[in-house]
């Protein structure tokens, strides 16, 4: 490594960071495949029924049998679309979900960039992602994936505000907007120092709008493939597989969050023996598991929200349950039971 | 010219062009986007300035919210894009005044030796590793200018309560639902159970139905 970095001179820092972005980069895109794989098995099971069996060992080649599948068709471009912009939406869509991986800690060391205001940035970088869903709707020159882009946009602004006072819970519990350190700051001897338990009441909040947010089931209004046409009706081929892959890498995404934020990230189950002797990367990945399962398990069973039941749930129900939770944990840290919101 | 110059320059440079892009676009929605993209840049160059808090917050207000609202009325609107340049060259005249004036008013502030913080009129203080523009804000926002901050926010939710009361219209025909009468229902409040005599009339013996039917 010495050897590379005196070879390279002045630009060994852009090279070493771009070989960090490839690690972390690469094994998120085969997770995204695999939690398609995922996806169709459990709920394959949950309606008892087999799934993807036929390619490879269980079906295991599936996603990439789809991949190369999607990679070889045509990408048709609408002859009325916008053609700039109908190409743009995708890419936009997929930016912001890679590019919020960059302050994504895995461990207290394992982190590309470890800056103060990390959960700040996540939010901003998130909050970009809905455009690739509105240029893609409009850019397409099509009543119903335009329709189908303005209920998705709708949807994303309104859950914004009350994952964001979610979120504002939780720096107030850890007192930094730094993601090592909330991790750090929820360090006990079990399971019930990790904020789920102070900030119930965030914690699903932050699930469901989560769920609202990355439009899946019973959210997802904005493609409802099934029965509604959705905002990427005219995308074909590679251009429609860039919308998948960034559904997916936004679901790994919020999954990580929550069990950062709320889960105690790498921290153990049990600070004690048995428990503190598997490394936190593997609890980390455990807890991800976890939440990606809870996400797979929702669309199996829940029927889909109507769309003015979404709207109430996002501005009647869930803001003002968040804005008196921070009241609550606001106070409370003014009294002597403070130390349980710590 | 060292590397930090270098990222300046392309990122000023994106800006001056996306800024021009928004006025001289064609189609409204490019502009809007445009718009998008001198938001992000000049965020990147707040960055730059060590004001992290700042440019966050432009990106996640902004870029995230307003803008998104803002695409939103621009992609509903039917804009003809003749009619709205009819009057480009007869009001030319009176927004280049304008626009010159206003030029002139920023070289005159900018100018002055008492625009600057440390009176040089060289670039901010440079902060060292452990600094925090996000502390700082809210340490300086939190206890010197609590009043003006509060006060600040208080007109800001009279004008959000006030424009919410300005364009509600209550509209009489307008369908809802009730989610806490749909739970509180019971049995009773939909279902009526009701004594009905069995039907002699109908009830035919079997020997008296028709055979051909059956047969043939």
């Amino acid at each position: 490594m010495e050897f590379l970095q005196s070879l390279l001179g002045p630009l060994w820092p852009l090279v070493w960071t771009l070989v960090k972005i490839v690690v972390i980069v690469g094994p998120l895109l085969l997770a995204v495949a695999y939690v398609t794989y995922a996806e169709r098995k459990v709920i394959g099971y949950m309606q008892v029924r087999i799934g993807p069996n036929r390619v490879g060992p269980l079906g295991l080649l599936q996603p990439i049998a789809d991949g190369v599948k999607l990679m070889m068709k045509e990408i048709i471009i609408p002859s009325g679309a916008n053609k700039k912009l109908f190409l743009l939406g995708p890419v936009l869509a997929m930016a912001p979900a890679l590019a919020a991986w960059a302050v994504v800690p895995f461990s207290p060391e394992l982190v590309l960039a470890n800056i103060d205001a990390s959960l700040l940035y996540i939010m901003a970088i998130t909050s970009m992602g809905v455009y690739g869903i509105v240029l893609a709707g409009w850019a397409s020159n099509s009543k119903y994936p335009f329709l189908g882009a303005m209920r998705s946009a709708a949807q994303i602004v309104s859950y914004e505000i009350a994952m964001g006072f979610a979120l504002v819970g939780v720096l107030m519990a850890a007192q930094s907007l730094n993601l090592v350190e909330i991790v750090n700051a929820q360090k006990g001897t079990t399971f019930f120092s990790w904020y789920w338990l102070p900030l119930f009441p965030m914690f699903v909040v932050y699930l469901v709008s989560s769920v609202a947010e990355i439009n899946r089931a019973p959210f997802d209004v904005a493609e409802g493939e099934s029965e509604i046409v959705g905002f990427h009706a005219e995308y074909s081929g590679m251009a429609f597989a860039v919308f998948f892959l960034a559904e997916y890498a936004n679901m790994i995404l919020v999954a990580t969050l929550s069990s950062l934020l709320f889960l105690g990230g790498w921290l153990p189950l049990f600070d004690i023996a048995p428990f503190n002797w598997i490394p936190g990367f593997f609890w980390l990945m455990a807890k991800i598991c976890f939440v990606l399962f809870l996400f797979l398990w929702f669309r199996a069973t829940f029927p889909r929200y109507r769309y003015d039941q979404i709207m109430r749930l996002g501005w009647k129900v869930f803001i003002p349950v968040t804005l008196v939770w921070l009241l609550v944990v606001g106070g409370m840290m003014q009294t002597p039971l403070g130390y349980l919101f710590h | 010219m060292n590397a930090q110059m270098l990222i300046f320059y392309l990122f000023a440079t994106i800006l001056l062009f996306a800024a021009v892009r928004v006025v001289t676009a064609r189609n409204p929605v490019h502009s809007a986007l445009y718009l998008v993209l001198s938001f992000f840049t000049a965020a990147a160059l707040w960055i730059m300035l060590q004001a992290e808090f700042l440019a966050i917050v432009l990106v996640l207000v902004y870029v995230g919210a307003v803008m998104v609202l803002f695409l939103f009325v621009v992609m509903m609107l039917d804009i003809n894009y003749d009619t709205l340049r009819e009057g480009f060259w007869s009001n030319l005249p009176f927004a280049l005044t304008v626009a010159i004036l206003m030029a002139a008013e920023m070289v005159v502030v900018l100018a002055g030796r008492d625009f600057w913080a440390n009176g040089s009129g060289s670039v901010p203080t440079l902060h060292g590793p452990g600094y925090s523009n996000t502390k700082e804000l809210g340490r300086l926002i939190y206890t010197e200018y609590v009043y003006p901050f509060e006060i600040a926010s208080v007109i800001l939710l009279v004008a959000i309560v006030a424009a919410i009361a300005l364009t509600l219209r209550r509209r009489k025909d307008t369908k809802f639902q009730d989610p806490a009468a749909q739970i509180a229902v019971r049995r009773n409040d939909r279902l009526r159970i009701i004594p009905v005599a069995a039907d002699t009339k109908l009830m035919k013996k079997p020997e008296d139905a028709p055979q051909s039917e059956q047969t043939s």
